[in-house]
């Protein structure tokens, strides 16, 4: 079929449909993705303007459109990395086997929020949260107990911490030298972003700047010491939790990589020494070609950033390499069973976007904590794409498709728009400063929920479709005895540490927190002389001072 | 009545998850009363001594961390003993429903759990609050 005669078709086609709409009309006026991007009625090759091959390029190669490696899949399915913690550290060992008895392939580690916010537990701040939503750690002693009989050469961690990084990440290298394996061998990921913090999570501690200092000092120690470590992983994930849109996640968090590398670079480093290791983490939502676009548009963009930005040569800095987690507020406390569906294909879609490692939630988190047969429910969905669905076969199945490669086009233009706007700001940090960014993504979610409150946007089980009676799913429950027990092993730990040792190394700490020396090496001493989270966060927040969010 | 409903939104404990709370209170607002939101990070105590300095009817609590049985209650305790039980309390987030009673119980007068529309939970309190003030 030739051009001319296509557009001949095309425009008969148009006529009909128009005729058939006269009686018949569409459900909507305008159909639009979650971004507010409005999607055609049909998309053709009248849509692209022929340059496919040159713009989205090959999986392996810049920009990256399909993929980081070549093979995709086909060499090595993701790793799937259920996030787990609860109570204390014993009890999420325990889970943590199960699940790799069960075939997952790498650990994730929630902490409670005190520990995320460097609280001891016997903190008066820290009441009631104890082991809540992750797990309860206090000292080096806890992270042994944690580890325990895991081959810490054999499987990857990822730690959801933030501004105590530099504490947990110190704990886990001193876990490491006890169970003879050096630093070098050591893999995973600390979350390390605080600007996420500030805009959507709120487990910050110190300042922007301090806080910039301590990832900056990680990212220059690990380059040094622990090579194979994802020093950061930039998180979208929260922002979109907190109601933005797909594409506010991609310019969030591409954004906030931009602040990063560019304090790195400022801090002296090389950029194609530390890029490597910067990993990212997205959320995987509800509107599936919008996120399938996402990932490979954020992937596109930040090759861009990279390379023209920062003039990166190492094909490695150039890769956004990321783990994604299904949409938590996706999840419906009605009729629970029907979010497997929802997470089967949020997690296809993320798949389909070439994602490095994956989370996919439970049914019943909208709840509580997940029970044992949900997180295995869970990981099967995933195991069930990796190994039933042959969606692994090829690479970037859906390339070429017209319609997602106009949306990829269409996010990477729209995020960039809103990577200028905070660049004219002054940057990612100076815009959180500002509540820029904080102040788009609640405008974002007062809409979602708008839409969803008026019926425009369907919630099945909640707005529509609803059940007169809901049943009662057994939930899990943190037993209270634990936070107990936790505050009781953490005054024995003080009682039976050499507590002279212990102070000599947090007062070191401190003179070194009021200088400029990298920080990883004091952090390491302490939590050797099994000072805990609260200390050593206390020492720094007495140099440092504490975040104060504006008004 | 002649002056607006006073509504105290205010996260107690250390869960930094505040899109409903955000969202409620800006709904609140939208159906005319006047709204103070907490901030993140507030103790039971903190939230106590501004409900009473602000003379506000009602606190709404917000949490999804878990704790609510730990801080909800505490809450409440806290104004029966600072004499000022009148204000109502309710709360939302992530509640399973086998902890309702225990809350109510404690005094806190209803639990709004995820998926209710903003507008049932205004109709509410304007309810419990005419009720209060015996109108």
């Amino acid at each position: 079929m030739t051009t001319g005669n296509f557009d001949e078709l095309y425009r008969e086609w148009e006529e009909k449909t128009r005729q058939l709409l006269e009686k018949y009309p569409e459900q909507r006026e305008r159909f639009e993705t979650l971004s507010g991007i409005e999607v055609k009625r049909l998309y053709t090759a009248r849509d692209r303007k022929g340059e496919e091959m040159e713009k989205i390029g090959f999986p392996g190669e810049y920009p990256y459109t399909r993929g980081i490696r070549p093979t995709m899949y086909r060499s090595r399915n993701w790793t799937m990395r259920q996030y787990a913690g609860f109570g204390s550290a014993a009890e999420t060992n325990r889970r943590f086997r199960y699940l790799l008895e069960q075939g997952q392939t790498g650990l994730s580690v929630a902490f409670d929020l005190p520990t995320q916010i460097g609280y001891d537990s016997d903190d008066p701040m820290a009441a009631g949260e104890v082991g809540k939503v992750g797990v309860a750690i206090d000292s080096l002693e806890d992270m042994e107990r944690l580890l325990e009989g895991i081959p810490l050469d054999q499987v990857s961690t990822s730690m959801t911490i933030n501004a105590p990084a530099s504490i947990l990440l110190a704990m886990y290298i001193a876990v490491g030298e006890k169970q003879g394996i050096p630093a070098e061998k050591l893999t995973g990921t600390i979350q390390n972003d605080i600007l996420k913090e500030y805009i959507a999570r709120g487990t910050y501690i110190f300042p922007p700047q301090p806080s910039m200092r301590l990832i900056t000092d990680i990212f220059a120690y690990c380059a040094e010491r622990v090579p194979r470590w994802n020093t950061i992983s930039i998180s979208g994930y929260h922002i979109r939790e907190a109601g933005s849109t797909a594409v506010q996640e991609v310019a969030f968090t591409l954004a906030d990589g931009i602040a990063y590398v560019h304090a790195a670079v400022e801090a002296g480093l090389d950029v194609d020494r530390f890029a490597p290791r910067l990993s990212f983490f997205f959320n995987a939502h509800n509107h599936f070609f919008e996120e399938v676009a996402k990932f490979r548009a954020a992937r596109r963009l930040w090759s861009r950033i990279m390379k023209e930005r920062f003039g990166a040569k190492n094909p490695r800095s150039l890769q956004l390499r990321f783990h994604t987690q299904t949409g938590g507020s996706t999840l419906t406390a009605q009729q629970p069973d029907n979010n497997i569906v929802r997470v089967t294909l949020q997690a296809l879609a993320a798949v389909l976007g070439g994602t490095q490692s994956l989370h996919t939630n439970a049914r019943d988190e909208a709840l509580a904590l997940p029970t044992e047969e949900s997180a295995r429910v869970a990981l099967r969905t995933q195991q069930i794409i990796a190994y039933e669905s042959g969606v692994t076969q090829t690479v970037d199945p859906m390339g070429g498709s017209w319609y997602l490669e106009t949306l990829t086009d269409e996010i990477e233009e729209r995020a960039l728009a809103y990577i200028e706007r905070i660049d004219e700001l002054g940057g990612a940090v100076a815009a959180v400063e500002q509540g820029y960014m904080q102040r788009e993504i609640q405008r974002a979610a007062l809409e979602t929920q708008k839409g969803i409150e008026s019926g425009e946007e369907v919630v099945v089980g909640v707005n529509r479709f609803r059940l007169d009676q809901e049943e009662q799913p057994e939930l899990y429950r943190v037993d209270p005895v634990l936070a107990r027990e936790q505050v009781e092993r953490l005054e024995s730990l003080r009682q039976r540490r050499n507590g002279e040792e212990t102070n000599r190394r947090l007062a070191a700490l401190k003179r070194g927190a009021e200088g400029t020396e990298n920080l990883m090496p004091l952090i390491l001493d302490a939590v050797r002389a099994y000072a805990t989270v609260g200390e050593i966060a206390n020492a720094l927040r007495e140099v440092f001072g504490e975040y104060e969010p504006i008004g | 009545m002649d002056r607006p409903i006073r509504v105290l939104v205010a996260k107690p404990g250390l869960d930094g998850h505040d899109r409903g709370a955000l969202i409620i209170a800006q709904s609140l607002r939208d159906e005319g009363m006047e709204v103070i939101y907490s901030g993140l990070r507030q103790s039971p105590a903190q939230i106590v001594a501004t409900a009473i300095q602000e003379d506000v009817d009602v606190i709404g609590l917000s949490c999804l961390s878990g704790a609510h049985n730990e801080l909800f209650p505490q809450v409440t305790r806290l104004l029966k003993e600072q004499g000022a039980k009148d204000i109502i309390v309710v709360g939302g987030g992530v509640i399973p429903q086998s902890d309702i009673p225990f809350l109510k119980e404690r005094g806190i007068q209803e639990i709004f759990t995820p998926g209710t529309p903003t507008k049932e939970t205004a109709e509410f309190i304007r309810r419990v609050v005419r009720e209060k003030e015996g109108i």
